[in-house]
């Protein structure tokens, strides 16, 4: 009893810290989503309810924010993570150039998300002057450009996809490349004089081995792809409304200081049924991991 | 099945890239295994053990040279092909599969007309685990058994395709003391019930005595001797090899040979027929002691340990190499140092000579 006090006593900054800024902003936003009519000026209120849930549910740009968002999860979570894999595994079988291409593929994480959008833009956006490096190539092959920045809504978001499975690549082939070195190589061994197929053998042992790794990756790129909004920012500034290419986070922060903004009850609101989302998502994660992972 | 190797030479790039030169980790081994023997690959850490059986196993390829199963060459087959079953000092058992799977494993590899149902399946899965007498575990997953019962599921995995050649390197090695005779006793009984001609590795002396019918001993990638394990421990081609074998290790003096005749120091301590004279080394078995209050060598008496049946005699003596000579004496015997002083003679069948030089067996007649 007297151990856990000295614990707790110790422990007690850090809880202050959390409740500070952790809980009470949560409890704080949890309470400004059910009051009805909030003026900031006044900092009043008529009443509590639902009806910011009941405006954001019915807000097209929040429809139109919560559509993006599903799927930019949806293509490039498991994208990423399976290209992410692959490129591993190949870069595992090549021991020689494997330190080198490591850093290659790591330099897209150190550089700036707004440096690599640019980039990004200079390779996709037609402007008056120039179609962009990747029309260019598709003309040449014989097709038509399209204009990927400011053009039709498949091509904007064919663009966001690849940004975003792009910037989050290289985190995950530096996990996956160094939870695929820690399987000790008798496994392989074993296998071989088995005469397991390579097939067999990446299913049946390394991807168990590695899987608290891939569960990591998985579960962590839900979360940060349910939480996107800088990325689109980079690649189509900071109307994202007007452009159509609008997410959930983005919307909370519009509704704050946006040029429309100014509610924090509608952001309030639309920031907790971001919660629910990736909560609910999460813990369907997590328990499909029972089955699946593997702990050593 | 019959292993011959013949001029088997497996050379390696330094793992210390400033070094040019490559390890020669098997160096031209020319023997043959015997079908249906154990036999003990013996020598110290980092002499090409675990290569040499790699080699055999076909994970490595060698440099040089042939392997031959009966008649068939096989140098140049995968692992699979060869028809082995190698089982690893840290048992390499998957540890997300159960005990079951992991002896399966093998099985579900096979494919085309060697298919096999899953009753099949199951009936050798058992098979192989009562063979080793873990029938009873086969739902536990590897990490809730001690290492005993690990190793003996790695060695049903290995079994369980019926192999003509069972590879073990290092199996005991990773077991506390008591389990490691437990489990070797256990494997010389599988390889004579099975009678699969089985290569076991390991570098201690004792276990490779005790369960090979035949020991070959290696050193720096260089076959020392091959032979039953009495022969080795009487007849040790040299030096190296009459040290390693033996628990306490032989006693070697420096001594010379003048007129057919063996002195250590100045002591003649026994005769050496068609010896011509020279320095040499003289290599005593701890049993090859007698005491003997008028016996020609002469050493320190230090301490006596009592071990029930035996006696172990700890002394000194100026012209022995290394620490303290052990002699061992039954335990009847009795020992008392005069001034200090305990005599000795010897047992010539126990003492052998060594040229100073290339440390090779002097014989004589
Ligand atoms: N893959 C390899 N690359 C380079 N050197 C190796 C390799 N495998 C083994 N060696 C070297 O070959 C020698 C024999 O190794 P090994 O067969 O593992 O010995 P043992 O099993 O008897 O301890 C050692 O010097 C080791 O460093
Ligand atoms: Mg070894």
């Amino acid at each position: 009893m007297k151990k856990n006090l000295t614990a707790w006593l110790c422990l007690l900054p850090a809880l202050a810290f959390l409740l500070v800024f952790m809980v009470y902003p949560l409890v704080d936003v949890f309470i400004y989503s059910f009051e009805e009519g909030y003026n900031f000026a006044s900092q009043s209120y008529f009443g509590v309810g639902l009806y910011n849930y009941d405006y954001v549910l019915h807000d097209p740009y929040f429809i139109q924010a919560l559509k993006n968002t599903f799927i930019i999860v949806i293509i490039t979570v498991p994208l990423s993570t399976g290209i992410a894999l692959f490129i591993s595994l190949e870069l595992s079988n090549i021991k020689l150039i494997r330190d080198f291409f490591q850093t290659v593929y790591f330099l897209p994480y150190v550089t700036n998300t707004l440096a690599v959008g640019l980039v990004f833009m200079i390779l996709f956006k037609k402007t008056p002057y120039s179609d962009g490096l990747v029309n260019i190539l598709i003309q040449f092959f014989g097709g038509t450009g399209v204009d990927f920045i400011d053009g039709p809504y498949w091509a904007k978001m064919f663009v966001m996809c690849f940004y975003t499975i792009w910037i989050v690549m290289p985190f995950k082939i530096l996990i996956l490349t160094s939870a695929l070195a820690s399987v000790n190589p008798m496994y392989y061994k074993a296998a071989k004089v088995d005469g397991t197929s390579s097939f067999r053998t990446f299913y049946k042992i390394t991807l168990p081995m590695i899987s608290p790794m891939v569960f990591y990756l998985v579960i962590t790129g839900f979360i940060g792809a349910f939480k996107a909004y800088s990325d689109e920012v980079a690649l189509f500034g900071t109307d994202l409304n007007a452009a159509g290419m609008n997410t959930i986070v983005g919307y909370v922060y519009d509704m704050l200081y946006g040029n429309s903004g100014g509610y924090p009850s509608y952001a309030s609101a639309a920031a907790l049924i971001l919660f629910a989302i990736v909560f609910t998502i999460t813990t369907i994660n997590l328990m499909v991991s029972k089955k699946t992972v593997f702990y050593n | 099945m019959k292993i011959v190797l013949e001029h088997l030479t497996k050379r390696f790039p330094n793992r210390n890239k400033k070094i040019k030169d490559e390890v020669v980790a098997v160096s031209d081994f020319n023997f043959t295994i015997p079908d249906g023997k154990l036999v003990g690959l013996l020598g110290p850490s980092g002499c090409g053990k675990s290569t040499a059986l790699n080699l055999i196993c076909g994970l490595e390829k060698p440099t040089e040279g042939r392997i031959y199963f009966e008649d068939l060459d096989v140098t140049g087959l995968e692992p699979e092909k060869r028809g082995v079953g190698l089982v690893f000092q840290n048992y390499a058992l998957y540890p997300h599969l159960t005990v079951r799977e992991n002896i399966r494993f093998p099985l579900e590899n096979l494919r085309g007309e060697d298919k096999l149902t899953k009753e099949v399946m199951e009936e050798k899965v058992l098979e192989a685990a009562k063979l080793v007498q873990i029938d009873s575990l086969l739902d536990r997953k590897p990490n809730e058994m001690s290492g005993g019962q690990q190793q003996r599921v790695a060695i049903a995995r290995a079994l369980v395709k019926m192999p003509k050649v069972l590879l073990l390197d290092e199996p005991l090695s990773n077991l506390d003391a008591r389990l490691r005779l437990q489990t070797r006793e256990e494997i010389k009984r599988i390889q004579t019930e099975t009678g699969i001609t089985t290569v076991f590795v390991t570098h201690d002396q004792e276990e490779a005595m005790s369960i090979s019918d035949i020991i070959v001993v290696m050193k720096d990638g260089v076959l020392q001797q091959m032979g039953k394990p009495q022969e080795i421990y009487d007849e040790p081609i040299n030096l190296f090899v009459a040290k390693f074998l033996g628990t306490p290790q032989i006693n070697v003096f420096e001594g010379s040979v003048r007129s057919e005749k063996v002195y250590i120091g100045e002591s003649p301590v026994m005769d050496a027929k068609g010896v011509g004279d020279g320095d040499v080394y003289v290599a005593v078995r701890p049993e090859g002691f007698i005491v003997d209050e008028n016996g020609p060598l002469a050493c320190s008496f230090i301490n006596r340990e009592v071990m029930g049946r035996d006696t172990s005699v700890i002394a000194t003596n100026e012209h022995f190499l290394g620490e303290n000579i052990r002699a061992i004496i039954p335990s009847e015997e009795e020992v008392v140092p005069v001034d200090g002083c305990v005599r000795f003679s010897l047992k010539p069948h126990k003492v052998r000579l060594f040229d100073k030089i290339i440390e090779e067996r002097i014989r004589t007649e």
